[in-house]
């Protein structure tokens, strides 16, 4: 669940607290919105420094399970907004998505070899 | 004789509202218990079609039609028209402002993806008259037909 992932990898809940118990099935990574729509897995945490308001569209279209914006950036207000209003999380990561990647995969995120 | 229309406005340089037709039109789809690998082709040509309205049209609507047979997706603005059709097709080909760059659209693939997830699309556009592009899904497939 993405409360998991908040516990166990320091993530900061900045939005979409409703959401916490959503499934996380998988990870991706990415920050152009067209290869995001058309790649990204359902059930998925994505990985961006993107905080502007259209990300909470890409992720309730792409059914994912969470936002985790990194990099030490931050959503606009708006999209804290809008990710409250659909129940997506926002979570924070100061460092980069590379990092944060190797981490979930390790732990068995999106990685067939632990399933 | 359609089984079911319905129709969603899209607002030119709307960013705040820029996907809401296309959620709306997934809904919808969800609701009528569609395949959702279906649903998840449509949401994609819906998204990529709403936003080149957002970014270039001016006012617009996007359209979903359910027959027997097929679902149709419609999406028509009053904006500059595409100039050259099959430029903007191309992989990678935008037109889009730098400021759009920034946020992580204009990539070219708009166009593209809308062709790749739907069964027939057809282009009508004219210079400073406005673009129509319509997209075809063949029931009762989840994943492209042929």
């Amino acid at each position: 669940m993405v409360k998991d992932l908040v516990d166990n990898f320091g993530l900061a809940v900045t939005a979409g607290k409703s959401g916490l118990d959503r499934n996380v099935t998988d990870g991706y990574c990415g920050d152009l919105l067209s290869e995001i729509m058309g790649n990204a897995p359902q059930g998925c945490a994505w990985m961006t420094v993107q905080g502007h308001q259209n990300i909470v569209a890409v992720a309730v279209l792409r059914e994912m399970a969470a936002i985790i914006i990194t990099g030490g950036q931050t959503p606009d207000d708006e999209t804290i907004q809008k990710a409250d209003q659909e129940g997506i999380p926002i979570l924070l990561w100061p460092n980069s998505s590379f990092n944060l990647a190797g981490r979930l995969f390790s732990a068995g995120v999106g990685n067939p070899a632990t399933q | 004789m359609s089984k079911f229309r319905k129709s969603f406005h899209i607002k030119g340089r709307d960013f705040i509202r820029a996907g809401e037709a296309a959620i709306n039109i997934q809904n919808l789809l969800k609701s009528m218990d569609f395949d959702p690998r279906l649903v998840r082709r449509v949401a994609i040509c819906g998204y990529e079609s709403e936003m080149n309205v957002v970014m270039h049209g001016g006012e617009g609507s996007l359209s979903l039609e359910v027959d027997a047979d097929r679902l149709t997706l419609e999406v028509t603005d009053d904006g500059p028209g595409i100039e050259d059709i099959d430029l903007a097709m191309q992989a990678g080909y935008s037109t889009a402002e730098d400021a759009y760059r920034e946020m992580g659209f204009g990539a070219g693939m708009g166009l593209p993806n809308m062709k790749k997830n739907s069964d027939r699309i057809k282009i009508e556009s004219k210079r400073s008259q406005g673009t129509i592009v319509q997209m075809i899904f063949f029931l009762p497939y989840g994943d492209k037909a042929d």
